[in-house]
């Protein structure tokens, strides 16, 4: 393996870490206020669908970002409504949600399944960092989504652990009848958190479709809105981590494809596995230290509350 | 703030009645909606409900067609609801149906044309074997890792996906199928033999096949062990209170053991009613996501057995009803997924009402002079 052979490598991992990284952020902010919602990948889909549906419409990219996102908040806000008023199982909405999402964008999606997308993200380099060898290609010549998820990382530590309402989201995380009872509306902070964990995983669906993949299919996001769950905590509900985090999980899959196009003899079954493993790996070793896994998570993640 | 108009009380116990009938809203809500998705699509509701819900089931063959859908589906969420009950969230039952699809197909690929009628019992225990290997790894990992069952066995769904299709394409690959994804068709007795072949001329042509009876059994025994047996007691226990579990000495690890083991050979067996049913064969994209739709079926049935039957047949009734659509109404296939994901939604909220009631919020000046 030369040096040369490392820039792409590196650029792919980039690439395929940006949408882990939107949406596990949003989902991070959502998990941080005690909500926990498995339905990650069923909002991804529908921000992909809806962005890919207003770019074949003749619609801009601005528009298919922006449409993206209200789709993935109009899910968002379904299971904090049976979740949050109804008091349903969070377990139970997040994977009804996951399932609804993806029969949903598979239904709106069906006449634009083997179209290319009309507009699509394109690389914005920044002039001379962009010429640096291996991380210049890969670090500075990302498209705008993977620039705004760079910023938005740095947005929510700060808005987390530097401002009044980033304690306050915290705090009825870790105990919202404590919350409650400081008069802060734990249920309008939950459902806050949660569209905004919708709003995220939109815009990841939305990178699929319009910046990486550049087309439609059923099931397009194939998995990672899971894997985006997990990355949370590897990253123990950290901003920053999740960063590394996802340029791990980026580079595994990276590392698939470059195996592929430097020609080892793998099945590329296996390598399309590897993802999924390094989930399941990750996860095993993560876990182990539960009492760690317990002081880093928030304390009431999953539990409903009924506050009225 | 606006305020609504009701508001929820707790209920001191939970309605026994609303856990009945929630289930029912919801499938009446689930109508209500198709058909103003029916109607918006410019369709009649009323002529589209009619061809989504009772003309799939108004032949012969449409009750076998739906039985042969409704036995799988219905046997995987019998295995799911036993871990639910403990709070052993398997939901990877697809993955697992999958891998006892694959020990099953080694079976007859194996044996093509060389096996006797043992041939067919071999492969359903090999297919109950395959599904609780696939599920042991969450096991091992939650028992020993503690690692969250949910991700491990959605994981490890999509790693049996690409297993099916490594095989189909490659080693498994029928020669003669022209690089079609692919094994042999199946030798007469490697599969399961359908009612119509010795029941006479009224089923002639209808494809339901003798794998009907595991289901038919396999109900029965579910529902002895989950409410008759100690083990279905503890599992029982250690989903309603765990520390009440730990403090009667039942063990935590043997629970989830047990939880993921029995949902995963119901999967592995459900993946060899399909291969050596209907298929026949194993190709790269054979199940329509019975191990996903099993959740809703678990779930709708309230992890009752008898419920549980019920409900998938339902969810039978959509997928034929989703088919039916796509052929005459030309809709596509994926309104089904639709129904049923918002079938398990509806129902979620709907359930609010099993603990809590509906009260009209009273005006401000009465409640204040009540309170004192």
């Amino acid at each position: 393996m030369n040096i040369d052979s490392l820039t792409p490598l590196f650029a792919s991992a980039v690439a395929a870490a940006i949408p882990l990284l939107l949406a596990a952020l949003g989902e991070l902010v959502t998990e941080r206020s005690g909500v926990l919602n498995l339905g990650v990948e069923g909002m991804m889909l529908m921000g992909g669908v809806t962005a890919f549906i207003v770019v074949a419409s003749g619609g801009g990219l601005v528009l298919a970002t922006l449409a993206a996102c209200c789709a993935g908040m109009v899910a968002a806000l379904m299971f904090a409504f049976v979740t949050l008023t109804l008091q349903a199982s969070q377990v139970a909405a997040g994977l009804a949600l996951a399932i609804l999402g993806s029969g949903v964008s598979a239904f709106l999606g069906r006449g634009y399944v083997g179209n290319p997308a009309k507009v699509s993200f394109s690389e914005l380099p920044i002039p001379l960092l962009s010429k640096l060898p291996i991380v210049g290609p890969a670090l500075f010549s990302m498209n705008a989504l993977g620039y705004l998820a760079v910023i938005l990382t740095a947005a929510t530590t700060w808005f987390l652990y530097r401002t009044k309402s980033g304690l306050i989201l915290r705090s009825v995380g870790e105990s919202p009848v404590v919350a409650q009872s400081l008069g802060l509306q734990v249920i309008r902070i939950r459902y806050l958190a949660t569209l905004f964990g919708g709003l995220m995983a939109g815009l990841a669906g939305c990178y699929y479709a319009v910046a990486q993949f550049k087309m439609w299919q059923e099931g397009l996001t194939s998995g990672n809105g899971w894997i985006a769950l997990a990355l949370v905590v590897f990253a123990s509900w950290r901003p920053v981590r999740l960063m590394l985090g996802a340029l791990l999980f980026g580079g595994v899959t990276a590392f698939g494809l470059y195996l592929q196009a430097v020609g080892v003899q793998v099945s590329a079954f296996a390598l399309a596995s590897l993802p999924y493993i390094a989930t399941v790996v990750v996860l095993a070793v993560i876990s182990r230290d539960q009492r760690a896994l317990r002081r880093n998570a928030p304390t009431s993640l999953g539990q409903s509350f009924f506050g009225m | 703030m606006i305020r609504a108009p009701w508001r929820l009380v707790p209920r001191t116990l939970p309605s026994p009645r609303m856990r009945v009938l929630a289930p029912m809203m919801a499938v009446a809500l689930t109508v209500i909606f198709g058909c103003i998705v029916f109607a918006s699509l410019g369709l009649s509701p009323l002529a589209a409900m009619k061809v989504f819900l009772i003309e799939p089931i108004s032949t012969i063959n449409g009750v076998s067609e739906l039985l042969l859908k409704a036995s799988p589906m219905c046997l995987i969420a019998l295995g799911l609801a036993v871990g639910y009950r403990a709070n052993v969230w398997n939901i990877g039952g697809e993955g697992q149906m999958y891998v006892g699809g694959i020990f099953a197909s080694g079976l007859a690929i194996y044996f093509h044309e060389r096996g006797g009628v043992w041939l067919l019992p071999a492969m359903v225990v090999a297919g109950a074997i395959g599904g609780a290997l696939w599920a042991s790894i969450p096991a091992v990992l939650k028992t020993r890792c503690h690692a969250n069952e949910i991700l491990v066995s959605l994981m490890l769904t999509y790693v049996a996906d690409l297993l099916v299709k490594y095989l189909v394409y490659g080693p498994w690959q029928d020669p003669a199928a022209n690089n079609f994804p692919l094994t042999v068709a199946f030798s007469d007795n490697a599969q399961f033999p359908m009612f119509a072949a010795f029941a006479g001329d009224w089923l002639e042509g209808t494809r339901v096949n003798v794998s009907l009876i595991i289901t038919l059994v396999a109900l029965p025994v579910a529902w002895l062990f989950m409410q008759r047996t100690f083990a279905g007691y503890q599992l029982t226990v250690a989903g309603l209170a765990p520390s009440a579990a730990r403090y009667a000495g039942f063990s935590g690890p043997a629970a989830i053991w047990m939880a993921l083991l029995i949902g995963g050979a119901a999967a592995g067996v459900a993946g060899v009613m399909e291969v050596a049913g209907p298929l026949g064969q194993l190709n790269d994209r054979w199940t329509p996501g019975y191990g996903f739709t099993a959740i809703i079926v678990a779930t709708l049935g309230r992890l009752h057995p008898f419920g549980i039957a019920l409900a998938s047949l339902l969810m039978a009734l959509v997928y034929l009803g989703g088919e039916a659509v796509q052929i005459s109404l030309q809709l596509p296939k994926a309104i089904s997924l639709v129904f049923q994901g918002l079938l398990l939604m509806l129902l979620l909220g709907c359930d609010v009402l099993v603990n809590y009631r509906l009260e009209r919020r009273r005006p401000a000046a009465t409640a204040a002079v009540e309170i004192k």
